[in-house]
């Protein structure tokens, strides 16, 4: 809502130093969100007159037609000689009465005018265009054509009420009644503790049965309908300046008197109205849902077919509004057309004037639907004032008299459904309790008053709130009221204590564990968008029937090419390791831990569940049912080096092993025991591809996949080649968490260390051959390491040999060599069994 | 040793008179100095202390002394021998000392090397400052709730107390999951969650009062990336439900947060506003990180951050709607409670001078690394 400072001052006696900053500090204290204050003509400077086009001189040859005028500026000018001024707009003639800036003024935005040479001419001035003054779109697309009665010489400055101050408030959707003159002229008057001169308080004719007929059908739609009719109006009659002005400072355009009559009054009263043309209504108006299959042409001229849920204002013919939204192009007032032969104005002479109340979420659904947001249809969805009705009809017939020169006629049509006012049962103390301040009853009461309630009763308060604020439903809603008139800048400050709490769930710890340990391992956090699109996913290589595959896919998306939910971390991230590799980043390993969304291929739609109380568990369990899974996932990529080369040597760039190391990482953070098989999954090289698994709650689960990608893949997406990835469910890998560690024994005798070397055919995997000398070892080995792994004519084609460093201890005493020997012996001789290990040099 | 003789020759022990064991004596010690290593003074050691050295030999001849001679050219010998080694200890210590000062200056490095065989990673400046806050309020007892990013519309918006259709529903510029084929495209009853609000409703749902919680996590809306927006942002979100709990509370919860997160002397300021959840409502600002308030009427020192408001706007707050607390089966004749949500990006935006929205969506590593863990 757009608030002219001087058109506010009509209805509160502001001091006249208060500025719109001032203003603005007070509303904004008061719970109005005035977003910015508008200086309009700050930096405008005159001299700007009235001035009469003489004559007018076609200049020729130029690119366009241009005017060499002399226009008389009365003694503006100083001389009292008419002002030679080229002009390039070409809808005046001789003896209009136009807008003339004279050498010397600056216009807005700093432009100041000066005489100088153009078209061959020296022009003195200009001719001005409402764009030129800032006064906004007046719907003329040329310079400004005044009524004739203006003198010549006259300061325009005043005259087009140019300089003013406006204060444009974002209107939250419970303050309805603000979005009008008289609503934030209350607010006004009450931040100020000035009276309120309220607009709606005009005297208004009873109704009787000499209005025009209207029939309401559905009175839970429309509560109300007032109707007059104003006869004789003058087509020819013009919106006077201050009228237009007013509109344009508020932001709307000009358009024609009746018109700009009715949205004249909306700002000024809140409510929406609509005029017809009476001479195009055929029999009694009704308001009534519409019919299947219905249609109607609106003002904006489009075609729409109605829904049975919409409102609709009829005639004979049928629909001929949408109630609340727009009105119809049949009934419109007609613009004034003058007739080329005689001169003579035509147009509409007899309007019917709707003032009616609308259903709120009636109206919301209807400009939903027909994508129709409408300067009324906001305030009916946010809510309208019902006792104004009688008011806005008869100050806009009373406009039409005085500016139309129409007269209103005796007959005054109301229809209105029976209602009560409504009332709030409150203890006088409860804003005290909500705001914990002692505000006191008296206080209470009074500020209730100031807002429009009436209150009555001593400790328990019974509150008829107004009938402009149907936001005031509940005792809360009460005591905000008083506490923002006694302003939230008073509330003290105090600090609960919550009781005690038990800090991070092992879920958020690990979580944060699993950040930091990468981090620490060299990874770069990302956190990218989850949108994901088919493109990427065919990419990335994946079958047909992949799980990944069978996406949440949203129904307004952003981008249409990106319509699903991600099932995968990869593709977000590969796609930001392709950014920071197209800038020049080319050593990369980047990390993310965030949700994925898994259809379960088994949602339901919920009911819409009560909120009047809480829904049964089985309600709201059908809630979580209509849901995907939606697990936490970790996930890594790297490309380029892992280790950078330097004065210390060469560098290594990152491989399969960083991948799975870094899964090996996330593993240790969560205590879980991490196995790696061998393992051939998208979008992974089928040779280097490691399959995760854990042990969750006895069963060996399937946890992630870490290892080099498929060079197709790395081609498909452009990324840099041996580009590499991991990702791992941490949901699964908590609950493979094995609990609290048990600590080792440090034994301090002395360690008996054997190395030994194992051929093994090159496809039995290092862990088995791990795993047996382990088992075969016993207790005594305290460590086993892997530190060569060698192939050559020396091990014979198809075989490695793996060489361990075994490092044994006993707890209690120091081991003998044989001791020793018969350990790693038997550690030999089950690795032998179980891979066909052969000891290198036996 | 040889045997004890009964008659000597003085002529055979020359060797042992006075002035032959001073020479013999200064030469040792001339020689120790002269050694210009450890390799040098190891031969002059062999040369002087050694079995064959003179001194030693000398010795060898006191027993061919007659019994009164003995005693005296012992004593002789022994304080040569004496001063011998003492000088040859003294030099070997002086000349160890030389050589480790040398090897250690041979053995520097240029410590200033830069060492980047393996650059440091980052956690997102995000993730680490939606903790950070998280951890002001766990400090104080507060646990972290989280809840599903596609959420019910009931818990999203219903339980909320945003009517269906009432323009603060249509606000939030919604992502809506379809649903299953045959159901139309934004009746599903499941959305992108468009706030952290839902996890409030969830936590009332499945918690009995005394409830002190916060929220972190990640929203959507459908607007545009650009500079200052972002489809995909985070927010935090705090909720106590308490008896008597009241704004009072509320005010002072906020106080101690932004004191916690931006120094002592910081405050913040409410200002009426609507939300469907909570009643009443307001909007929080604190005083402006960066100039404190001090640009405000002061056109010398305008402040970009907060335009020279001197307050900057962090979100919105209030106390727990009672209808909000029924639905979620909580009392709201016993119990109130208060909340308040903000936006992590835009708190980070002007903490830590970002200036593009898109810096923190894009993960450039150039933009996250010099965060480091902890913010």
């Amino acid at each position: 809502m757009r608030v002219p400072l001087s058109w506010l001052r009509e209805y509160v006696d502001l001091p006249a130093t208060e500025t719109g900053r001032d203003v603005q500090a007070r509303l904004v204290s008061a719970g109005l969100e005035v977003e910015t204050v508008e200086r309009l003509g700050a930096d405008l400077k005159g001299p700007l007159v009235v001035g009469k086009v003489l004559t007018i001189e076609e200049l020729e040859g130029f690119k366009k037609p241009i005017r060499f005028c002399t226009v008389d500026v009365g003694t503006a000018n100083g001389t009292g000689e008419p002002q030679e001024i080229v002009c390039g707009a070409r809808n005046f003639a001789v003896g209009d009465k136009v807008v003339v800036v004279l050498p010397g003024a600056v216009l807005p935005g700093g432009f100041a005018i000066s005489a100088r040479k153009t078209y061959g001419k020296v022009s003195h001035g200009m001719i001005c265009s409402g764009d030129e003054l800032g006064m906004g779109d007046d719907g003329s697309g040329g310079i400004i054509v005044l009524s004739p009665e203006h003198e010549a010489g006259t300061d325009a400055i005043a005259l087009l009420e140019l300089v003013d101050e406006v204060l444009d408030i974002a209107v939250t959707p419970d303050r309805g009644y603000c979005l009008s003159m008289r609503g934030v002229a209350r607010e006004t008057a009450i931040a100020y503790g000035l009276p309120l001169r309220d607009p709606a308080l005009i005297d208004t004719p009873a109704p009787n049965a000499y209005g025009h007929p209207v029939k309401v059908a559905d009175p839970v739609g429309c509560s109300r309908f007032t109707a007059r009719t104003v006869t004789g109006i003058d087509p020819e009659a013009r919106s006077p300046i201050w009228l237009t002005r007013r509109l344009q400072k508020a932001g709307m355009r000009p358009v024609s008197l009746a018109v700009d009559i009715t949205n004249y009054v909306m700002l000024e009263l809140g409510q929406p109205l609509h005029a017809y043309d009476r001479s195009r209504l055929e029999g009694p108006i009704g308001v009534r849902r519409a019919r299947s299959g219905e249609k109607i042409t609106t003002l904006d001229g489009a075609k729409r077919v109605l829904d049975p849920e919409d409102l609709v204002i009829t005639d004979d013919r049928g629909p001929i509004g949408l109630a609340g939204v727009m009105g119809g192009a049949d009934t419109e007032i007609a613009d004034p057309v003058a007739d080329p032969g005689t001169g003579e104005v035509t147009g509409t002479t007899e309007v019917v004037i709707e003032a009616a109340h609308f259903d709120a979420i009636t109206i919301a659904r209807a400009a939903r639907r027909h994508k129709l947001p409408s300067e009324a249809s906001k305030r009916f969805e946010r809510g309208v004032d019902p006792e104004a009705t009688a008011a806005a009809a008869q100050r806009t017939a009373d406009l039409l008299v005085l500016l139309a020169g129409g007269s209103a006629e005796a007959g005054v049509t109301e229809v209105i459904a029976p209602s009560a006012p409504h009332t709030v049962a409150m203890p006088a103390d409860h804003p005290d309790r909500v705001a914990g301040v002692d505000y006191g009853r008296e206080t209470v009461v009074r500020r209730l008053q100031q807002i429009g309630c009436d209150v009555y009763g001593q400790d328990e308060l019974v509150v008829t709130v107004p009938s402009w604020r149907p936001d005031l439903r509940e005792p809360n809603d009460l005591a905000e009221e008083v506490i923002r008139l006694e302003g939230y800048e008073n509330l003290p400050s105090t600090l609960p204590t919550p009781p005690a709490g038990r800090g991070l769930t092992e879920r958020q710890r690990l979580h944060r564990r699993v950040g930091r340990a990468l981090a620490g391992a060299g990874y770069v956090e990302a956190l990218n968008y989850p949108f994901l699109g088919d493109a990427a996913l065919d990419a990335l290589g994946l079958p047909a029937d992949d799980d990944r595959r069978r996406t949440v896919t949203l129904a307004n998306p952003l981008s249409d090419e990106e319509p699903a939910l991600r099932t995968t971390l990869l593709p977000g991230l590969l796609a930001a390791l392709r950014r920071n590799d197209g800038r020049g980043s080319h050593d990369l390993a980047l990390f993310e831990t965030g949700l994925v969304f898994r259809a379960t291929g088994e949602e339901t739609v919920p009911a819409r569940l009560p909120v009047d109380r809480r829904p049964a568990d089985e309600q709201l369990a059908t809630l979580d049912a209509a849901l995907p899974r939606q697990p936490r996932h970790a996930a890594v990529v790297l490309a380029g080096a892992r280790e950078q080369a330097g004065w210390w040597g060469r560098g290594r760039p990152a491989d399969w092993a960083d991948a799975v190391e870094a899964a090996r990482g996330v593993a240790r953070e969560a205590g879980a025991e991490l196995l790696v098989r061998a393992g051939q999954y998208e979008p992974w090289h089928p040779g280097r591809c490691a399959a995760l698994f854990v042990t969750v709650d006895g069963v060996e689960t399937p946890v992630g996949h870490a290892g080099e990608l498929h060079p197709r893949a790395v081609k498909a997406l452009g990324l840099p080649a041996r580009t590499c990835a991991m990702e791992l469910d941490l949901d699964l890998l908590e609950r493979a968490g094995t609990g609290p560690l048990r600590a080792p024994r440090i034994s301090a005798y002395p360690v008996a260390t054997q190395d030994v070397a194992l051929v093994v055919p090159a496809e039995v995997p290092a862990v088995e051959v791990e795993r047996a000398l382990r088992e075969g070892a016993g207790e005594l080995l305290e460590s086993l390491r892997l530190f060569d792994v060698f192939t050559g004519e020396q091990i014979g084609a198809g075989h490695k040999s793996l060489a361990y460093a075994l490092r044994f201890r006993a707890a209690d005493r120091t081991l003998t060599v044989e001791e020793a020997t018969a350990a790693r012996d038997a550690a030999v001789a089950l690795a032998a069994e179980r891979t066909g290990a052969v000891l290198r040099g036996a | 040793m040889s045997a004890p003789n009964k008659s000597y020759d003085p002529v055979e022990v020359e060797a042992l008179k006075p002035e032959e064991i001073e020479r013999m004596r200064d030469e040792a010690l001339a020689a120790f100095a002269a050694a210009g290593d450890l390799d040098a003074l190891a031969h002059a050691k062999t040369a002087h202390t050694s079995g064959t050295s003179p001194l030693a030999l000398a010795n060898r001849e006191i027993g061919a002394l007659p019994p009164q001679a003995k005693a005296e050219a012992g004593k002789r010998v022994g304080q040569a021998r004496g001063a011998v080694s003492k000088a040859l200890a003294a030099r070997q210590t002086e000349l160890e000392a030389e050589r480790d000062a040398r090897v250690l200056v041979e053995e520097a490095v240029d410590v200033t090397l830069p060492y980047d065989r393996v650059p440091a990673g980052a956690r997102h400046p995000l993730t680490t400052f939606m903790e950070r806050v998280a951890d002001v309020f766990v400090a104080m007892g507060y646990e972290i709730a989280e809840g599903p990013e596609a959420e019910a519309e009931w818990f999203n918006f219903d339980a909320l107390n945003f009517v269906p259709d009432h323009p603060a529903r249509q606000m939030q510029d919604t992502f809506f999951v379809r649903g299953p084929e045959g159901t139309a495209a934004d009746e599903s009853g499941v959305v992108l969650r468009t706030h952290t609000s839902p996890v409030q409703a969830r936590t009332l749902i499945d918690r009995e009062p005394p409830v002190y919680v916060v929220c972190p996590g990640r929203v959507y809306r459908t607007d545009e990336l650009d500079a200052t927006h972002t489809p995909v942002f985070h927010q935090i979100e705090l909720l106590a439900v308490d008896e008597g709990l009241t704004m009072a509370d509320l005010k002072g919860t906020l106080d101690h947060m932004v004191r916690e997160l931006f120094g002592p002397g910081m405050k913040t300021r409410l200002r009426p506003n609507f939300f469907p959840f909570t009643e009443p409502s307001a909007e929080m600002d604190m005083v402006c990180y960066v100039c404190r308030g001090e640009s405000v009427g002061n056109p010398d020192r305008p402040c970009r951050t907060c335009g020279s408001e001197g307050w900057i706007e962090l979100g919105g707050c209030g106390m727990v709607n009672p209808k909000v607390l029924t639905a979620c089966g909580v009392d709201p004749r016993k119990y109130s409670g208060f909340a308040f949500g903000f936006g992590i990006e835009r708190m980070l935006m002007f903490r830590h001078n970002v200036e593009d929205m898109r810096d923190m969506v894009e993960g450039d590593v150039r933009f996250t690394r010099p965060f480091g863990m902890e913010i």
